[in-house]
């Protein structure tokens, strides 16, 4: 990663030292920035004021904007998501964060029942204008339920977007839009990413997309990687690896789960003939099955191999000393990738 | 305690002997003796309070009584003409319906569970639109800003937390908003219902919490659901004061209600009040109440009605003869064969409205489903 001359911890420090900004910084500034701009957005959640977080991504905000505007709740996750619906229904825009991916569970079924519902049960007369950011994912030695991947449950309510940055940029831009957005938005933040940098500048942020467009990370030929979140710096990382074996991968980051981009993916599968869906969530059921099945349905014709998916085991989340047996990795892919059939070429 | 180790002996370099203190933490909370409800239930009608009352109140709440009771019979007739799917009756519970509905204010908001259609419709809605949801042509027929109801909700208690973090934005914005929920016995059961009454009392958010104890869950009874003393003695966990009143005297509840919103209205925090009723019909009309409970126990709920009591009252005080009584039958009427013909009118579907109001926009995998199903109903068109 780059080193940055500016970014909002820089611009902390005043004048002096440069330092690059993490991804949990740049998630800190879009909120920030919407707060300042919309006094309609509140931030809320566990531990979220005066200490900014479990992992800081809220640091300051209670100091800079008063604790009526990012709120310590009690510790309740149901509570804290039902009190999010209430607000949002006289027309704020709450910022909810659950602490850990697991600790989300409580709130399922106001996110289910009420959240992802809400403007179809009232035919659009009641939006629910709120983001739900979700710490996720595996790869920091959390003990016991601190690094479940629970996108697949999120992916498979109609009613919520569900979107993730893999970079510094995107955590920005996208939490920006997903506050901006009238549709609820489930945000997973990969936690293993929250301290990875970049010079990423908060004084000239990239325009916000809308939400719902998947990028090309790294254009290719002889294969498609597919992914996300906390897996596309393995991906890259595979897909230089792969390079020496003579692979020429892409590799395409979703940024967005809920729409899924269709258009972006299937125009990288028909170009390369071949792909791969990386992921930590669990394989079976998880969004390697739906992107598989999508992907197949749509680009059968141009596909040389079946696609394949590398996925974390169909098991409960491993202790810390055995995850890195559980999340794919490097030589996980390659083999996939060694997978896709190359002899029927030529 | 401290008197006594004071006078321990000790010998000349011991370590100095226990002396009990309070942890460090500890210090005295808040005093629960006011918050505690009253050993019985507040009733009104039949003792000597009632003479305060205003008459216009008591005629305004009979009016609705009798309206509500009328409702509830037509609405029971629609299930049986296949008109509603299903419907959840309130005989018995018009009180509580009624006195929720007139101890608010119009800028106020209602958070009615899926029983409490009459309360909605007591607030002004339409009953065809409160009834949107049990005959099943939408989920809520209405916009809940018209009339500030927020949608009948029924996923028991669910709705309680909405009701304190809309009270709670209001008050934020330094608007004059109180935030009424309703909800059942079983439903003081949930989680929500704890997380809720915890929330509201943390941020003194101005919400009046109205238990309906109507003796059953479904056919579960009241014994099999808690045991504490009352459900009103709940608040006092929370630190917020709970109201115990008879749930079929109008008066008293309208009273209770209306003191517990202002309260919060004047920033004194939330209330819960449990209302002692009784639901007279079954759970629903696809419910037989019969497998759990005698017929007597219903005969003694009947004889403590809650229009009953409140015609003798009015009756007694030469507030209410014959033709007052024909007035308000009449009126009932009227409203019922309004909604029964309304109701009789099959509803306009379309079914292309299942994509309408998913997202703000559609998402390209909603457009193309939206397309299948549009062939679909094309080729059924030229069928």
């Amino acid at each position: 990663m780059t080193t940055a001359t500016t970014g909002p911890a820089a611009k902390a420090a005043g004048a002096g030292k440069a330092k690059p900004a993490t991804m949990a910084q740049a998630l800190q500034r879009a909120m920030r920035d919407a707060m300042a701009e919309d006094p309609t957005v509140h931030v809320m959640g566990e531990d979220v004021g005066t200490l900014g977080g479990v992992f800081r991504v809220t640091d300051g905000l209670a100091k800079e904007f008063g604790e009526d505007r990012c709120t310590d709740t009690p510790l309740a996750e149901a509570g804290i998501l039902g009190a999010a619906v209430g607000m949002a229904m006289y027309g704020l825009r709450p910022v909810v964060e659950m602490q850990f991916d697991a600790f989300a569970y409580p709130a399922f079924e106001q996110l289910i029942s009420h959240v992802a519902k809400m403007r179809n049960r009232t035919r659009g007369a009641m939006p629910m204008p709120l983001v739900i950011r979700v710490p996720y994912g595996g790869g920091i030695g959390g003990v016991e339920h601190h690094s479940d991947s629970s996108e697949a449950y999120y992916m498979a309510t109609p009613g919520l977007h569900v979107v993730t940055p893999a970079t510094v940029e995107d955590a920005y831009g996208l939490l920006r839009a997903a506050i901006a957005s009238d549709d609820p938005v489930v945000f997973l933040e990969p936690k293993r990413l929250y301290w990875s940098k970049s010079d990423w500048s908060p004084e000239a942020p990239a325009p916000v997309e809308p939400i719902g467009k998947a990028v090309v990370r790294r254009q290719g030929t002889g294969a498609t990687l597919i992914t996300y979140g906390p897996s596309l710096p393995v991906c890259l990382e595979a897909a230089e690896a792969a390079q020496a074996e003579g692979w020429d991968l892409e590799v395409v980051d979703l940024r967005s789960l809920v729409p899924f981009d269709e258009e972006t993916v299937c125009a990288s599968v028909r170009r390369t003939g071949r792909a791969v869906v990386v992921h930590e969530s669990t394989g079976f059921a998880g969004p390697g099955a739906e992107i598989a099945a999508r992907v197949t349905e749509r680009c059968f014709h141009h596909l040389e191999a079946p696609v394949l998916r590398v996925a974390g085991f169909d098991i409960p989340y491993p202790p810390p000393m055995l995850e890195r047996h559980h999340l794919p990795g490097v030589d996980r892919i390659l083999d996939a990738v060694a997978r896709l059939q190359w002899e029927a070429q030529s | 305690m401290q008197q006594r180790s004071s006078t321990v002996q000790e010998p000349p370099g011991a370590v100095p002997a226990y002396r009990p203190t309070p942890p460090p933490a500890w210090q005295p909370r808040t005093d629960p003796a006011p918050l505690l409800p009253d050993a019985e239930p507040l009733r009104v009608l039949g003792t000597d309070a009632v003479a305060d009352a205003d008459p216009a109140l008591l005629l305004r709440l009979y009016a609705e009584l009798i309206r509500g009771r009328r409702y509830n019979a037509q609405a029971t007739a629609l299930t049986k003409q296949g008109r509603l799917a299903v419907y959840p009756s309130t005989t018995g519970q018009e009180a509580c319906e009624i006195a929720a509905a007139l101890a608010l204010e119009e800028r106020d908001w209602l958070f009615p569970s899926y029983r409490d259609t009459l309360a909605a419709v007591a607030r002004g809605l339409d009953p065809v639109q409160a009834l949107t949801l049990l005959r099943g042509d939408w989920h809520t027929g209405y916009d809940p800003h018209e009339h500030r109801i927020a949608p009948l909700c029924t996923p028991l208690a669910t709705q309680l937390p909405h009701a304190v973090g809309l009270a709670h934005a209001a008050r934020l914005k330094g608007d004059d908003v109180v935030a009424l929920a309703m909800v059942g016995d079983g439903g003081t059961s949930e989680g929500d219902f704890h997380e809720a009454l915890n929330f509201a009392a943390v941020w003194q958010a101005p919400v009046v919490f109205f238990v309906q104890n109507n003796g059953f869950a479904i056919s579960v009874p009241l014994a099999k659901q808690t045991a504490a003393p009352s459900l009103a003695h709940k608040a006092v966990g929370y630190g917020m004061p709970g109201r115990l009143v008879d749930g079929n005297d109008a008066v008293a509840v309208h009273q209770v209600l209306t003191e517990a919103v202002a309260r919060a209205r004047r920033g004194g925090g939330p209330t819960l009040v449990e209302a002692i009723t009784y639901r007279i019909d079954a759970h629903t009309n696809a419910d037989d109440a019969t497998r759990y409970r005698a017929a007597g126990e219903v005969e003694t709920w009947r004889a403590h009605d809650p229009i009953l009591i409140l015609e003798r009252e009015l009756t007694e005080r030469g507030l209410l003869d014959e033709d007052g009584k024909r007035a308000a039958a009449e009126a009932a009427e009227t409203m019922a064969a309004d909604l029964r013909e309304r109701m009789n009118a099959e509803p306009v579907l379309d079914p292309m409205d299942l994509f309408s109001h998913v997202y703000a926009e559609q998402t390209a995998q909603l457009r193309e489903q939206a397309a299948q199903l549009r062939a679909e109903l094309d080729a059924e068109g030229e069928a």
